[in-house]
């Protein structure tokens, strides 16, 4: 390790980048968010219009690198809540990590068909 | 030069923020730098407020409600029912005709608003060094962030499906 830096590599950091990049991107997602969803209260016409761009192939790509983002902060937000509360939680950090990658991708997995369908069936079809 | 270092030789953090004892005995302490709390002559011995451990358990206390919220509001909004599709002025207006809808809306905004301005807050403390500019961006996403969470809340109260 090079002397003059708290930064340690591996799991433990590496878990940590990740969790403030998703959480900034998330952060500013809500207010576009709030936003939008505040058109409601000029008119019905206003709010469909701007909804409508979130049904545009790259906006839905766009929602399925969102959940992927909310996902992983949400496992790993779960992981650092049991490295601090749990007595075990710093000793299984790195396995902890692992399952939440391997949960992260199974759930990723399942959603792709759910997320995309809007894009998928008006493309292909049903 | 390197030496493998355990994570249990981690210097332990209540001595990390006092600045003081930071030698354990171990050779790897030459690699300490000065925590980035540490505790100066500024520093008041007391502070009125324990804040920043409000803060810390806040956290972890919105997290997880956040967790339930926000994946709940996905799968309702991203994939049940033909996904996105069904998005519209009317659908909004379905769901808030419910007043459990309107609270569990209402707790998400709040909380994730919350959660997420006081993790830009952390974000803005590490990688800010001036004083001024740690100022201003934190006062520019406090102002943003009350505006947001003001103006959500109004929506949420002042829905009208027949406007």
């Amino acid at each position: 390790m090079p002397a003059g830096t708290l930064y340690r590599g591996r799991e433990g950091m590496w878990s940590w980048v990740a969790h403030r990049v998703t959480g900034v991107l998330i952060f500013f997602f809500l207010f576009a968010h709030v936003l939008d969803t505040a058109l409601v209260r000029v008119s019905p016409e206003a709010y469909d219009t701007v909804i409508q761009t979130y049904k545009t192939p790259l906006v839905n790509l766009m929602e399925y690198g969102l959940v992927a983002a909310i996902l992983f902060h949400a496992l790993n937000g779960l992981r650092v809540v049991a490295v601090d509360f749990w007595s075990k939680g710093p000793k299984y950090q790195k396995q902890m990590l692992w399952t939440v990658v391997g949960v992260w991708v199974v759930l990723m997995a399942g959603s792709f068909y759910g997320i995309l369908q809007h894009t998928l069936i008006s493309w292909f079809g049903k | 030069m390197s030496t493998e270092i355990s994570d249990a030789l981690v210097v332990p953090s209540a001595q990390a923020h006092t600045g003081k004892g930071l030698g354990t005995g171990n050779p790897a302490d030459a690699f300490v730098i000065e925590p980035p709390r540490k505790r100066t002559e500024k520093t008041p011995r007391r502070t009125r407020t324990n804040f920043e451990m409000l803060a810390w358990l806040f956290m972890r206390l919105s997290g997880i409600v956040l967790v339930v919220l926000i994946l709940g509001h996905l799968l309702i909004m991203l994939v049940l029912d033909g996904g996105v599709s069904k998005i519209g002025f009317a659908f909004v207006a379905g769901r808030w005709a419910s007043p459990f809808w309107q609270v569990w809306d209402l707790a998400m905004l709040w909380l994730a608003m919350l959660h997420g301005a006081n993790g830009m807050r952390q974000v803005i403390n590490d990688y800010a060094e001036k004083d001024s500019t740690r100022l201003w961006l934190k006062g520019l996403m406090g102002t943003a962030t009350v505006f947001t969470v003001l103006l959500g809340t109004l929506v949420i109260f002042t829905f009208d499906p027949n406007i």
